[in-house]
């Protein structure tokens, strides 16, 4: 038993490690630089909190996006009205993430299964309509939320004297654009998985698991899961909530496409990739197709035609006709194709992908203590 | 003396047109194991289903223990203190077996909203020495980190049994317990039973297997098609001609 606690340290400590190296070890892949880091971290945070619901309980919700959107939202109201200090902007994103959670849970954990994700999609493109209409002035419509000259900002005209030009977000004077945005979202990020850890080794992520594996078995011991499922809920949304907050906070704007269905549908792809109901998978998966999309959204048909120079002129141009549909705006078609490969050839995920190297490599010789991965051992 | 806790008054239930149970009158006494024979179809199974609440009788009554069981939710019948062995065990498939026994332990506690890994680990540890202890009852303490869903279907009844007993129940229904084991657990199982009657548990008990029955009841009532068709000691059931005739004469082994 103490071997499970040691073995937590260590997977929280080469985690830390891994994300606090980002920049470097990231650097050959051409994924060094604070933009993209940041959305590695903060699309972590989402997936990771979208596990502990959908890898504990089973429950798979189609309208997570709805709480990334009113983390982004929250943050920026707090950046217009109270400070440009990013801390309580994530504290209001995740609040009213969590109050609207506790809301659409409420109602869609009446039901489980394809009605739960049809119920949880339908709140969410509520959300997302109204956001476009009725909440225009919340939200700001089309043109989406922005910081302008004459916001208020209450506590820092208290003692600060407006500069020029409109003002950046910040940590107590620190600039949380570039490198110290990074780190900013990469500690949330290790806290995050922290958390995350707790729950999957804790009596109550014991009881989540068990509403996945036979909820009538849970009812038949006396357990009213109703509260259990409604707490993963809202925590699972609260961590998105603060996604969308740290998205305001290295880009001080929040609009509606945010709550789309498609932002909804892409974290199930990133845990699923990485792996559902594991500790790492979410994180994996987030990372992997966040730098796909920094890759294969990039090209255009300039680059297109430079890689197939060197074929005659005629196949060139079916060649970059062809290779076009998959990359630019039209990278989701790789994306989908990426998807239907882990799918049928790795329904596990990476992770699974990487337990099947891993015993590849230790069968033979060790087999006997050759251990199962901690991520996807249970309490013992 | 007789003191009964669980009356089943006037239990009517159809489904569709198919009336499934006709006005099952059914009293049992504390402490003591009842059994329920009868052919297959004849309502067996629907009776427990009402009792634990998961088909709602189409009229009459469930009082156990002097509270009303008709209406409840299951959880809300399970805190009462009712448990039960589904025909078609209900486990979790995809756990330890360690952790199917753990998890109604904690559940009765409520204890589960708890983030604290170490409580599981430590200050919980008596539930997982108790669920260990129970695990050595059922006869499966040597599979502890087995997943259940590997099990054979005898020994997914025996842990199921393991996952009420370990619930402290003081009413134990049991659907066909020895269904699908060997001769030699199902000698285990009857041992354990008569093992927990000692503990003053009152059990309703269904079963095909008429050396189980002999063994473990201490009254039996025959059901056929809905209805009771007779009750009273294992001797007076055995001799009843209306029972030889309906059921026991081709099912005796
Ligand atoms: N949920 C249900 N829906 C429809 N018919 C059912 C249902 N449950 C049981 N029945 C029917 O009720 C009758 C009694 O079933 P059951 O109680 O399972 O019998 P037993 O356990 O005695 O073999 C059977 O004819 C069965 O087909
Ligand atoms: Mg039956």
């Amino acid at each position: 038993m103490k071997k499970i606690a040691s073995k937590d340290s260590k997977l929280l400590l080469i985690f830390s490690g891994a994300v606090l190296l980002m920049p470097l070890w990231l650097a050959p892949f051409g994924a060094a630089y604070p933009d993209l880091l940041q959305k590695f971290a903060i699309y972590g945070i989402f997936a990771i909190g979208f596990n502990i619901l959908f890898g504990l309980t089973g429950y798979l919700s189609f309208g997570h996006a709805a709480f990334l959107g009113v983390g982004s939202y929250a943050a920026v109201w707090s950046f217009k009205l109270f400070t440009m200090n990013v801390l309580p902007a994530v504290l209001f994103g995740v609040f009213f993430a969590g109050l609207l959670a506790l809301a659409i849970g409420f109602v869609s954990l009446r039901r489980s299964g394809i009605y739960f994700s049809i119920l949880t999609l339908a709140f969410a493109q509520m959300s997302y309509n109204l956001a476009y209409s009725v909440l225009t002035p919340i939200t700001n419509g089309e043109t989406g939320l922005q910081l302008t000259l004459n916001d208020p900002r209450w506590l820092d005209s208290l003692y600060k004297v407006a500069g020029e030009g409109l003002p950046s977000t910040e940590l107590f004077g620190l600039k949380m654009s570039g490198y110290p945005g990074f780190y900013f979202c990469a500690i949330i990020l290790i806290v995050c998985f922290f958390i995350s850890l707790r729950i999957f080794r804790s009596p109550f992520g014991l009881m989540l698991r068990g509403v996945k594996s036979n909820q009538n078995r849970m009812n038949y011991t006396g357990l009213n899961t109703r509260p259990y499922m409604l707490s993963a809920f809202v925590i699972s949304g609260m961590y998105a909530g603060l996604a969308g907050s740290l998205l305001a906070v290295t880009d001080p704007l929040a609009g509606a496409e945010r709550m789309q269905w498609t932002a909804s549908g892409e974290v199930v792809l990133m845990t699923i990739l990485g792996g559902v109901g594991t500790l790492v998978g979410p994180m994996l998966g987030a990372g992997l197709i966040k730098y796909f999309e920094n890759i294969f959204s990039s090209f255009n048909s300039n680059i297109l035609h430079e890689i197939f120079s060197f074929l005659p002129d005629g196949i060139e141009n079916v060649m970059v006709k062809v290779t076009g549909l998959f990359v630019g705006s039209g990278w989701h078609l790789t994306l989908g194709l990426l998807f239907m490969i882990v799918v049928i050839f790795l329904p596990g995920g990476i992770v699974e992908g990487a337990q099947k190297v891993k015993n590849l490599f230790v069968s033979n010789d060790q087999k006997g203590s050759a251990e199962s991965s901690p991520e996807k051992q249970a309490v013992e | 003396m007789e003191n009964l806790v669980l009356h089943l008054d006037n239990i009517q239930k159809s489904f569709g047109g198919l009336r499934a149970l006709a006005d099952v009158n059914l009293h049992v006494e504390e402490g003591k194991t009842h059994a329920i024979i009868g052919p297959n179809g004849a309502g067996k199974s629907t009776l427990l289903n009402v009792c634990v609440g998961r088909l709602k009788p189409d009229s009459g009554r469930v009082t156990f223990d002097g509270q009303e069981l008709t209406g409840k939710k299951p959880h809300e019948i399970a805190q009462i203190g009712v448990a039960r062995v589904f025909q078609t065990p209900e486990i979790f498939q995809e756990l330890s077996l360690i952790d199917n026994v753990m998890l109604p332990a904690l559940s009765r506690r409520d204890g589960a909203f708890a983030f604290n890994p170490h409580l599981l680990l430590r200050s919980q540890s008596e539930i997982r020495d108790e669920a260990e202890h129970i695990l050595g009852d059922v006869g499966l303490k040597e599979h502890l980190n087995q997943e259940a869903g590997s099990l054979s279907r005898g020994d997914k009844r025996r842990l199921e049994l393991g996952m009420c007993l370990i619930l402290h129940p003081r009413l134990l229904l049991l659907d066909e317990p020895t269904a699908g084991m060997a001769r030699h657990d199902t000698n285990q199982t009857i041992a354990l039973l008569q093992k927990i009657k000692e503990r003053g548990m009152t059990k309703v008990i269904i079963e095909h297997d008429m050396h189980v029955v002999f063994s473990l009841a201490d009254k039996v009532s025959v059901l056929a098609r809905g209805k009771i068709i007779a009750d009273g000691s294992p001797d007076e059931v055995r001799e009843d001609p209306v029972v030889k005739e309906a059921y026991l004469g081709g099912a005796h082994e």
